[in-house]
């Protein structure tokens, strides 16, 4: 067969952005028959725009296997959304040549209350395996999930490893021409991460084509030869993915854990007090993009002072996804506090105690203040950033449970329960 | 692996859309297995499991035959009551579950709906197909008070078939509508409800004979109600009567202008469910 497998042409897509914050795209039957009623010719007021994507051109040969990275916001969800059939464009086309499946999530359909042995068929079924198709191949998904001796049990009643490897396991079994995957690997523990990659890559060898989007930068560079950089719902690099992911490293807007101002002329600062570097690490002095629950996170800033007389706080804003501000934290080192700086080159380092923030990407800022009288010496907004991923052994504050953990931050907290033995009559007997 | 030439096109969408029976039939196990689902999960928890479908009309009988035969004098001419009320609460009770699943099936499949791709009418014609199986199992119930009633059925039962389809093309209808505006508009999650509760009143037929010879202002009443005269031959096909030919042929246009009205807004608006849900 000849011509590409996936052709994607002038694609864009635009959402309305509602007005006020929190606000939905669904409006209330009073809103619409009162503005039909009261200005019946008016159109309604335009909202506005949000082009989540435009102008993306690209296309992928059969048998190629194409990362998508890009930071959140980029696009990359919502290009998936519409190469998944799932949200329509608003220009251009998209032109897909083979059966596709896509997989946006692990579990997509699964009941609690349906046992193992029900869901695989249930499952199967949603992402469009044939019944036949899903008994033919029913033994090896079990063996794949190692779940046998729980077949007949709800999944409800499953441990969280249980679920994730049966629901990567039918996923797995799924045998489209086009496969296109979401982050469905940053679940799990690191062994089953292991092994999903193993057979992500299995399944790249078997001549079928794969676009996958990830944050893991290790993932891309090994699973696919090619990538796409994604900034502002536009394609900014396509080529090899080693190249590709350096760009998205070093570029200003791509997630990086550190950075470095190596020209005075450039670097954040005046005539007092100059930003050379700031970083992300571990207690190893090792610069980490990704930090597990378990590890505390160094913030490390390098700045030299030009001018000696100063008192300098350097101080770093913390925000998440969301741009809530997570917190802000001032040197609080006694070495230093209300003390006049010579010159020369310091190095702090602020640590964020293991199991104290939450899942997902965190923005840091760098600053540098002195408080009497007050001046900001510089200020760079989300300077680097940095990825919270879970441990998922059942020892993070999340204990076992799998599903959405809400909150900006998520410590581990200190528990404490008493038993007595016996109790009062209006308790329920165990 | 042999290469296959599906193609498809994603393409802005295009306005008014046709319903694509290819695919939708392409997809019928998916549907067969969201029926299964939804028929599985209700009754896995629930103590009395089937019962239940069997319950809630056998309760409705009760109450109807004790407040409305005993207290309110109702009859049902040469039929007893209670088996004259039971075959108008049993076509009902299929019609007020599907209409009301099927209105609050997008909304309840949102996990679905934003992270794969099927046909997204599979959704209400997998609810409508979960209250068809309680249906069923209430026809069950209704055979053994005809039994105890020795009541035989009639050789209208041919037509019975027919009667049916008109509901269910009726529900599976206005439960589409409903599906799409509930995404469209959140109140119709309270309107459906309320419309399922006016629905019961407003179709006389369920609870009491309907007279000879109508006045104007109800006649034309049970002319609009496209319920009145299905539930009514539901009746007579099992028990005998007579038909009500005409409101039939009316209720047969309404239902068919419903059911292709509902797909038709469902299609149009379906491209925006991922967006809006």
């Amino acid at each position: 067969m000849t011509g590409p497998a996936i052709r994607v042409e002038n694609l864009g897509k635009r959402y309305r952005l509602a007005t006020g914050p929190g606000q939905m795209d669904y409006r209330t039957l009073r809103e619409s028959l009162s503005s039909a009623i009261r200005k019946p010719f008016r159109r309604r007021p335009k909202a506005e725009e949000f082009w989540a994507l435009s102008g993306i051109d690209f296309q992928v040969q059969p048998g190629e296997v194409v990362g998508i990275v890009g930071r959140n916001g980029a696009g990359k969800s919502t290009l998936l959304k519409v190469l998944s059939r799932i949200t329509k464009p608003t220009t251009g086309f998209v032109d897909l040549t083979g059966r596709v499946g896509s997989l946006l999530e692990v579990g997509t359909g699964f009941h609690p209350e349906l046992s193992g042995r029900e869901n695989i068929f249930l499952n199967g079924s949603i992402l469009g395996m044939a019944r036949r198709e899903i008994a033919a191949k029913f033994d090896e998904i079990v063996a794949f999930a190692e779940v046998e001796k729980f077949l007949d049990t709800p999944v409800k009643r499953y441990s969280s490893g249980m679920y994730v490897r049966l629901a990567f396991a039918v996923a797995a079994h799924l045998e489209p021409e086009i496969l296109i995957v979401d982050e469905v690997l940053a679940v799990g523990d690191a062994t089953f991460q292991k092994k999903c990659l193993g057979k992500m890559g299995e399944v790249s060898k078997t001549g079928r084509t794969i676009l996958f989007v990830s944050h893991n930068m290790q993932a891309i560079t090994r699973l696919c030869p090619r990538a796409i950089l994604l900034d502002r719902g536009k394609v900014i690099a396509d080529g090899p993915s080693p190249e590709v992911t350096r760009a998205y490293l070093h570029s200003d807007q791509g997630t990086t854990a550190a950075r470095v101002w190596s020209d005075p002329a450039t670097a954040p600062g005046n005539a007092i007090v100059r930003l050379k570097s700031f970083r992300v690490c571990d207690r190893s002095g090792k610069t980490r993009e990704v930090i597990y629950t378990n590890e505390a996170v160094g913030l490390e800033i390098t700045f030299e002072v030009l001018e000696a007389g100063h008192v300098l706080i350097p101080n770093f804003p913390v925000f998440n996804d969301d741009g809530v501000c997570v917190f802000h934290t001032m040197e609080t080192d006694p070495e230093w506090k209300r003390k006049k700086r010579p010159a020369g080159t310091y190095t702090s380092t602020a640590w964020i105690p293991s199991d104290m923030l939450n899942e997902g990407t965190l923005l840091v800022g760098a600053a540098m203040t002195t408080l009497e009288p007050m001046n900001v010496h510089f200020f760079e907004p989300d300077a680097v950033a940095f990825q919270i991923l879970d441990t998922a052994d059942g020892e993070s504050s999340r204990g076992d449970y799998q599903g959405a953990y809400p909150g900006a931050i998520r410590p581990k907290l200190e528990w404490k329960t008493d038993y007595t033995p016996g109790g009062t009559p209006n308790e329920p007997a165990r | 692996m042999q290469p296959s030439d599906h193609h498809i096109r994603i393409e802005p969408p295009r306005g008014w859309q046709l319903v694509n029976v290819r695919e939708l039939w392409r997809f019928r196990e998916l549907v067969f297995f969201l029926i299964w689902r939804d028929v599985k999960v209700r009754y896995k928890q629930a103590l009395l499991g089937v019962a239940w479908a069997v319950l809630q009309p056998a309760m409705l009988m009760l109450v109807f035959s004790v407040f409305l035969g005993r207290l309110g004098g109702f009859t049902g001419g040469s039929i007893p009551y209670p088996l004259f009320v039971l075959t108008g609460l049993v076509a009902w009770t299929f019609f007020a579950s599907a209409v009301g699943q099927a209105g609050g099936s997008v909304i309840g499949s949102e996990r679905l709906i934003t992270k794969i791709y099927f046909p997204r009418l599979a959704v209400p014609f997998a609810a409508v197909g979960a209250a068809l199986f309680d249906f069923l199992i209430s026809l069950g119930l209704l055979g053994v008070v005809m039994a105890w009633y020795s009541h035989p059925p009639s050789w209208q039962i041919v037509f019975l078939p027919f009667v049916f389809l008109i509901l269910l093309l009726t529900a599976t209808g206005l439960g589409t509508l409903l599906a799409a505006l509930t995404v469209a508009y959140r109140d119709f999650r309270y309107v459906t409800p309320f419309i399922i509760q006016v629905g019961m009143y407003a179709t006389p037929s369920i609870y009491m004979a309907l007279p000879e010879a109508p006045s104007e202002g109800l006649k034309l009443w049970l002319a609009l109600n496209p319920l009145v005269a299905p539930i009514e031959a539901f009746r007579s096909c099992l028990l005998g009567g007579p038909m009500p030919w005409g409101g039939l042929a009316i209720s047969a246009v309404v239902a068919v202008a419903l059911f292709a009205g509902g797909c038709l807004y469902f299609r149009k608006i379906e491209d925006d469910f991922a967006d809006k849900i």
